[in-house]
């Protein structure tokens, strides 16, 4: 028995004394070592951002994509395993496609996150299977517009149909992380995977809680900020080589309008440029504060 | 008939049942509430709109426990047009939605026979309407005020239930804002002009 630790640990669905499940545990250490993936919400949109680690040189650059489209407006970025992501993203695509079926209308962000926070959680109850390896951050955009019911002809009154809440806002962008336990809250920014720490270190500073037009980050900005903090993130593990992968959900009068799409590759580049010059900047300044240091002593 | 404006939304009816030429019920209640400010008006077969009406009902009030919200209009005309699209050869229903929610204020919907699905400013269904197509026309106003659409809705149900030897009995309504749903009842005793109830 002592070979194999207290058998607590051997299936779900069995708590240990203390009320952990440690296949759950095991889990979420497999996220830890997955490449690093990061969420932003900002006033006008949504930032998924992926670091990319390349495990080979035959691998085809730009190939082999990170971030999957769930729906038209809906992106999911996970860190862990990969084979489990894509399975979580393909369940994903199941519940947009069955809520447009039921409700002809596209599923919100948060009721995609209820739904998959549920099915995550799934994967925690039964002897037959495994807890899933990954964190996944699910971005969307619900349309501030409003909604038509899939396939319907003709419309209202050409005032509109009135009788609106006056001033009352619909729709925007939203963020939220589903953990391997099936845990899922909203976020302002999320990270996961490797340099997580450092990632949500950089996301804290960001001023992304604002919730009014003038305040707060732009979504270009945001792009910008994203692939820095990938950047940062990636800077303990400078020995390996990695891409960066990031896509954006604008409103409907956005750049996207609507949708999520990668982001063009001229403004991921310009980004990049950001990022290397932002981190190399850090390194400079922590060698002459080393220096500075030195001096100080005596 | 339904009809939808800036604020209020107004449906009615007559209460007329037939079994052929019987009267089955005089002042049967044809608009049927699916969740508190959505309502439709059944037309066709009784058996039938009522059970549609009845599924929706369950529908709307599972998706509003689960998802912590009322649903819209459109929610309720999705999933009645997948009923009656999907059913088409089995149904003869004919039916109006018509509700108020915060996002869209008040809207009207029409699905008739075959299961399509028309967004309108305001319909009329039933054997009764084709004869006041042309009221209709003549009288319907973009944005009226509450008072005006439900002299509107009585008006035309007034001259349906005059033509038509399908229609008659009382005619009731249901007042669609913000505050919920406000009934009405008139009768013909006193040729519909006090509101009782």
């Amino acid at each position: 028995m002592t070979s194999i630790g207290t058998g607590y640990d051997l299936a779900n669905s069995i708590f240990s004394p203390d009320g952990r499940n440690f296949q759950v545990e095991y889990a979420v250490k497999a996220v830890e070592n997955g490449s690093t993936s990061i969420g932003i919400r900002c006033k006008d949109g949504i930032v998924l951002a992926a670091e990319k680690v390349i495990t080979s040189k035959l691998l085809k650059q730009g190939a082999n994509k990170r971030i999957a489209t769930v729906d038209r407006h809906l992106g999911i970025v996970y860190s862990g395993m990969i084979p489990d992501g894509r399975h979580f993203v393909d369940r994903a695509r199941d519940e947009a496609r069955g809520w447009r079926d039921n409700y002809k209308t596209p599923i919100s962000t948060k009721d995609l996150a209820g739904r998959m926070g549920g099915y995550m959680q799934a994967y925690t109850l039964y002897q037959s299977v495994r807890p899933f390896g990954i964190t996944a951050i699910i971005g969307g955009y619900d349309s501030e517009l409003e909604t038509p019911v899939d396939g319907e002809v003709g419309s209202g009154p050409s005032v509109g149909a009135g009788g609106k809440v006056e001033g009352k806002k619909h729709g925007g962008p939203f963020l939220y992380m589903v953990e391997p336990s099936g845990l899922y809250w909203g976020y302002y920014g999320a990270a996961t995977g490797k340099g997580r720490q450092a990632a949500k270190a950089e996301l804290e500073k960001l001023d992304l809680s604002g919730d009014g037009e003038s305040t707060g980050l732009t979504l270009e900005e945001a792009v910008k900020e994203a692939a820095r903090i990938i950047y940062v993130a990636h800077d303990d593990n400078k020995d390996k080589e990695f891409e960066l992968e990031m896509t954006w959900i604008s409103g409907a009068d956005g750049p996207t309008k609507g949708r999520h799409q990668e982001v063009p590759e001229a403004l991921r580049k310009e980004a990049e440029k950001y990022a290397e010059r932002m981190t190399a900047k850090d390194v400079e300044e922590e060698e002459e504060t080393k220096e500075g240091g030195d001096k100080m002593e005596e | 008939m339904e009809f939808g404006n800036s604020g209020v939304l107004s449906e009615g009816a007559d209460s007329r049942t037939t079994t052929g030429a019987y009267i089955a019920n005089r002042v049967t209640d044809k608009l049927t509430k699916v969740s508190e400010t959505i309502w439709c008006c059944r037309s066709g077969s009784a058996a039938d709109t009522q059970a549609v009406a009845d599924i929706v009902q369950y529908q709307l009030g599972l998706y509003e426990m689960v998802n912590a919200r009322p649903p819209t209009t459109q929610t309720a005309a999705a999933i009645f047009q997948e009923i009656a699209y999907s059913n088409k050869d089995r149904l003869t229903a004919g039916l109006i939605i018509a509700g108020w929610d915060a996002r869209h204020g008040g809207q009207v919907y029409n699905i008739p026979l075959g299961g399509s699905l028309h967004k309108q400013s305001y319909a009329i269904g039933g054997s009764g309407s084709t004869y006041i197509y042309g009221f209709c026309d003549a009288n319907w106003k973009e944005g009226m005020e509450e008072a005006e659409a439900v002299a509107f809705v009585k008006e035309a149900l007034k001259e349906a239930i005059k033509w038509d030897g399908s229609s008659g009995g009382v005619i009731r309504m249901v007042v669609l804002t913000e505050k919920g749903a406000d009934r009405h009842l008139y009768l013909p005793d006193t040729d519909y002009k006090v509101r009782h109830q």
